[in-house]
């Protein structure tokens, strides 16, 4: 015993009050923390649970995959596979810098890829989308899947997921027509018509894709899932499913979409196949062609390059709706209407083709120097006499306005957009006094307007540009007596089995009037140019079982580039149904190339079997 | 209260037999008892329902564990309380150089643990220095001012005392162990205000201690002295704005606010997701209050703090009572370090703390922590039993 008994301390006043201090302090403490605890749990409980299940729950985002795109008789064009990609979970990768490139690096290896570029793409999707998981590679081949599973120990984080992509079974086969899906821009994502387009999503960018994404989308499903504090799943708590975008049916029949482009062989041109009672599209095609299943994951910039050069012939370019070229002689029947809606001639008013006119000191002659003697309408059409035009270039040039041509070209859809469900369409360009003049003005061209310029343009040459829709368009609206139709592509909205959910709306065409008799003799001047003696196309469409009415055409360009060739066909005469327009880049004479082409796409579109292997003798008629 | 005649160490030679009192067989402090023994049963329960997910294929790793560690500190809890504390007095030097040479032997040989050297490995647990470095701290100091008594108004026994605690202190801080570094001064703060030390004394350290956290907090940084770990300057400043940086410093408290409040008043029980999905750092160990607050809302909370206010109270009266000096510095020095750590810690969990990493006494998860808080309990219970049998021998009993 250190202290006995009696050296016990009694408490004194000083302990005392001391005691009572530190007891005070205790008090205080114990109050503050019921206070904060009252505050807390009692009063912002609600907020707080809140947060908590904030902090637990996550919304996966379940890919929708888009709706399929079919022909007219329900064949497939546009469908979706799904693929396996490899994708990065951040919260399970190594924490350390080195150790996640260690990561980064084997699996660049396994990929055929750079741990920078890697590295680089993650964090920047990272930076996007945080939490989610990153795309490394979109697509991979079912044994790298094989080799990253077996390995999972080396691959901390890398995880394999289904994914749909959009898959082109026809390849080449009316890729400008499908169009391309990429994923969605920053500014997209500000515009309304991607309401509920989330970042990351792939929408359409070009082509039917972009035109009918709205349906073609579908609606994202989303998987509520508990995670814990490092991100690592715990379970789901509710899924939404996924919907899949509507089936789309397109008016194009696969088949002449497919001779079509054959016929144009891997040359730079383009066709269009349009009802010419309706403006459904059957077929519309540019060369050379792309694989648009490159568009599917993200392209290579190797590819983009590729596929946008000059010297593959820009197979990205659509040659048929955005092309400009002058048409040559098909331009006649423009002209033709011009002449004759406008007073100038009448279908029985007779010229003298001599072979040439001069005007102005300059001389104007016929292709080949052919003289052709007293024409009229439907044999200045069947032998594409181009004085006969020459004159009523000359004409329309000294009356009224002496805008007669341009008036009738315009009214005829020429220099002005189509109006067909298709993006980035040109408007093309019919050249005038106005714009002649103004370029003057500004020193970009020696002289102003002249006459001449009028009679070019009353054959289709140098400065006109137009494509081979809107070709398509203006002979369309003579066959079927004066409407100007808005080509369509898409027939209508179908559920995933394929029946009818709505259908798509055509535009009621504008009208110009064409009196009877002036369509009845241009129709049959079109009908002798491929079937008369002397007609420029009459050799091409030789024992071709469908009357055929069509012209050739064959349009200088100048610089000493090859001709542009061109044929335009309406069949069957004297009621055609369909109109088929051809063009050639660099064909030479319309009958040589363009001409058997449209023979090709006439004998698919009526079922004219064995048609398509006969060889075509291409005509060698000057036009 | 059941009693069975028992011999005295006080002998029963003095008075008639018969006249004597009967002597108190249970000479514990009974509602010190209860409330240590229900924050024990909170803690088991707790730690169950928090720690059944953390390891796979283990669900009771932690509890098994932790009923052990009560096992053995409640063995010993019972064993210090028979023991007479007065002896401790006379190893008041061996008792400090054996703390300081533990505290050392630590950072010298010790096991790290996320970046600090806090522990040396004995087989089925690891001993934390720092943790019974208190205790020793408080039995050494005690006796040290014992001895001084009667210069209590030296400024020389204030700062030795001081620097008794300071020593140590400065060791576990660069471990770093800040928060076993704050009990150590908390705690001579204590012992020094029991025994009496004038109050100028107390202004002049407080100014002292200005001065050493302005150093430490503003002007070394500044001047590119590194006293402390920017981790550990960032948890401590992190409580003033957790939302400023919510993913770094701000992090544990605004998950352990989260967890608190959406227990609202009752608990969120097996939906106490904040702790299951490991959203709360540390919950079994130091954020154990928030889990408490979590799954058993308002009511757990309040009925913890009540039974550590039960504890407190008991502990304060025992160094009311306690039979000579040593055992009222004793008590002082425990009752400092039990309310510093349940103060720090609870105020860490609400957010008016900052983070210094230090446990919860009997609640958390820990060997050392549970063990050298039943030692220290077995030394109250001591100072109770010690207390009663005096007064016994003086005829008086005790009101409980």
């Amino acid at each position: 015993m250190y202290l006995d008994g009696e050296n016990r301390r009694s408490l004194t006043p000083q302990l005392a009050f001391r005691v009572a201090l530190i007891g005070g302090v205790a008090l205080l403490a114990f109050g503050v923390i019921f206070f904060r605890l009252w505050y807390l749990q009692v009063l912002s409980g609600d907020k707080y649970e809140a947060k908590a299940n904030d902090n637990r729950v996550r919304e996966i985002k379940v890919q929708a995959p888009r709706g399929e795109v079919v022909d007219r008789d329900g064949r497939v064009l546009v469908d979706n596979r799904t693929g396996l990609a490899v994708k990065v979970t951040p919260g399970k990768l190594p924490d350390d810098p080195g150790g996640r490139r260690e990561v980064y690096k084997r699996l660049a290896g396994v990929l055929g890829s750079s741990a920078t570029r890697i590295d680089r793409s993650v964090s920047d999707q990272l930076k996007a989308l945080p939490y989610s998981a990153a795309t490394v590679k979109q697509d991979v081949k079912p044994n790298v899947v094989a080799y990253l599973l077996e390995r999972q120990n080396d691959f901390p984080g890398v995880t394999v997921e289904r994914v749909f992509l959009r898959q082109y079974p026809q390849k080449k086969i009316g890729a400008h027509l499908f169009g391309t899906v990429g994923e969605i821009t920053k500014e997209q994502l500000k515009d309304r018509r991607y309401r509920g387009v989330g970042l990351g999503d792939r929408v359409g960018q070009s082509g039917i894709e972009y035109q009918y994404d709205r349906f073609l989308r579908g609606k994202n499903g989303a998987s509520r899932v508990q995670v814990d504090a490092l991100g690592s799943l715990k379970g789901e708590l509710a899924v939404r499913r996924p919907v899949q975008g509507r089936q789309l049916r397109l008016s194009v029949d696969l088949g002449v979409q497919k001779v079509g482009q054959q016929a144009l062989g891997g040359a730079k041109g383009a066709f269009a196949v349009m009802n010419v009672r309706n403006g459904e599209m059957v077929a519309l095609g540019s060369t050379p062609s792309f694989d648009p299943n490159l568009f599917s994951k993200i392209i290579r910039p190797r590819d983009f390059k590729r596929l946008s050069s000059e010297e593959l012939g820009k197979p990205l370019f659509n040659r048929a709706t955005q092309g400009g070229y002058p048409t040559g002689s098909t331009y006649k029947l423009i002209t033709s209407v011009a002449g004759l809606e406008g007073g100038l001639i009448t279908p029985d008013t007779v010229q003298y083709d001599g072979g040439s006119i001069t005007v102005g000191g300059v001389r104007f002659q016929n292709a080949g120097g052919v003289v052709n003697g007293p024409v009229a309408l439907r044999k200045a059409l069947t032998v594409s006499s181009d004085v006969y035009y020459y004159l009523v270039g000359r004409e329309a040039n000294g009356s009224g306005d002496g805008l007669l041509l341009q008036r009738w070209a315009r009214r005829l859809g020429i220099g002005r957009r189509t109006g067909i469900d298709l993006p980035s369409e040109s408007p093309g360009f019919v050249p005038s006094p106005k714009w002649r003049n103004e370029l003057f003005k500004k020193k970009l061209t020696d002289r102003p307007w002249s006459v001449g310029d009028n009679i070019n343009l009353s054959v289709g040459a140098v400065a006109l540009e137009a494509n081979p829709l809107q070709m398509a368009v203006a002979y369309s609206t003579v066959a079927n007596g004066g409407r100007v139709l808005r080509p369509r592509l898409g027939q209508r909205i179908e559920d995933s089995g394929g029946r009818a959910l709505q259908q798509l709306e055509t535009p009621s065409p504008r009208r110009v009037k064409i009196k009877p008799e002036h369509r009845q003799a241009i129709m049959e001047g079109l009908r002798g140019a491929a079937s008369a003696p002397g007609g420029t196309s009459t050799p091409v469409f030789k024992g071709f079982p469908v009357p055929v009415a069509g012209k050739t055409g064959t349009a200088e360009k100048g610089a000493g580039r090859a001709d542009q060739s061109w044929y335009v066909a309406l069949a069957p005469y004297p009621n055609p149904k369909y109109v088929v327009a051809v063009t050639f880049e660099a064909g030479g004479f319309g009958a040589e190339t363009a001409a058997p082409a449209a023979r090709r796409i006439m004998g698919e579109l009526f079922g004219v079997k064995g048609d398509a292997k006969k060889q075509v003798q291409g005509g060698t008629a000057p036009d | 209260m059941p009693t069975t005649v028992q011999a005295s160490p006080y002998g029963t030679s003095v008075r008639d037999f018969r006249d004597q009192p009967r002597v108190p067989a249970f000479r514990l402090d009974p509602l010190l008892l209860l409330a240590t023994l229900a924050l024990i049963a909170c803690s088991l329960y707790t730690i169950a329902t928090a720690t059944t997910g953390d390891i796979d294929g283990s669900p009771y790793y932690f509890l098994t564990r932790q009923s052990a560690y009560f096992g053995v500190g409640l063995v010993l809890m019972l064993i210090v309380s028979r023991v007479d504390y007065s002896r401790f007095r006379e190893w008041k030097a061996g008792i400090y150089v054996a703390m300081i040479a533990s505290i050392l032997l630590v950072m010298l040989a010790g096991v790290s643990a996320r970046g600090s050297t806090r522990s040396i490995e004995l087989g089925f647990f690891s001993f934390q220095a720092s943790e019974i470095g208190k205790l020793l701290l408080i039995l050494a100091l005690s006796g040290f001012l014992v001895d001084r008594v009667r210069r209590l108004g030296d400024r020389d026994t204030t700062s030795r005392a001081v620097l008794m605690a300071v020593f140590p202190a400065m060791l576990v801080i660069a471990q770093p162990d800040l928060g076993s570094g704050l009990v150590y001064l908390a705690v001579v703060t204590a012992c020094l205000f029991v025994a009496g030390t004038k109050w100028t004394h107390f202004a002049a350290l407080a100014a002292l201690a200005g001065v050493a956290i302005a150093l430490v907090l503003v002007a070394a940084p500044a001047a590119g002295v590194e006293v402390l770990k920017p981790y550990q300057m960032d948890r401590l400043t992190a409580f003033l704005d957790p939302t400023e940086n919510p993913r770094e410093q701000g992090y544990q408290v605004n998950q352990s606010l989260t967890a608190i409040g959406s227990g609202g008043k009752t608990g969120r029980g097996d939906l106490a997701t904040q702790t299951k999905l490991d959203f709360l750092p540390e919950h079994h160990t130091d954020f154990v209050f928030s889990v408490v607050g979590e799954e058993f809302g308002f009511v757990g909370t309040a009925i913890v703090l009540s039974l550590f206010a039960l504890l407190i109270w008991r502990a304060l009266r025992i160094l009311t009572m306690a039979k000579n000096l040593y055992g009222t510095l004793l008590a002082g020095g425990i009752t400092a370090m039990l309310m510093f750590q349940l103060f720090v810690n609870v105020g860490m969990t609400i957010g008016i703390m900052p983070i210094t990493g230090i446990t919860l006494p009997l609640v958390s998860y820990g060997g050392s922590s549970v063990i050298v808080t039943l030692l220290a309990l077995g030394l109250l219970q001591s100072i109770h039993a010690q207390a009663r049998d005096a007064a016994f021998a003086k005829g008086r009993d005790l009101a409980l």
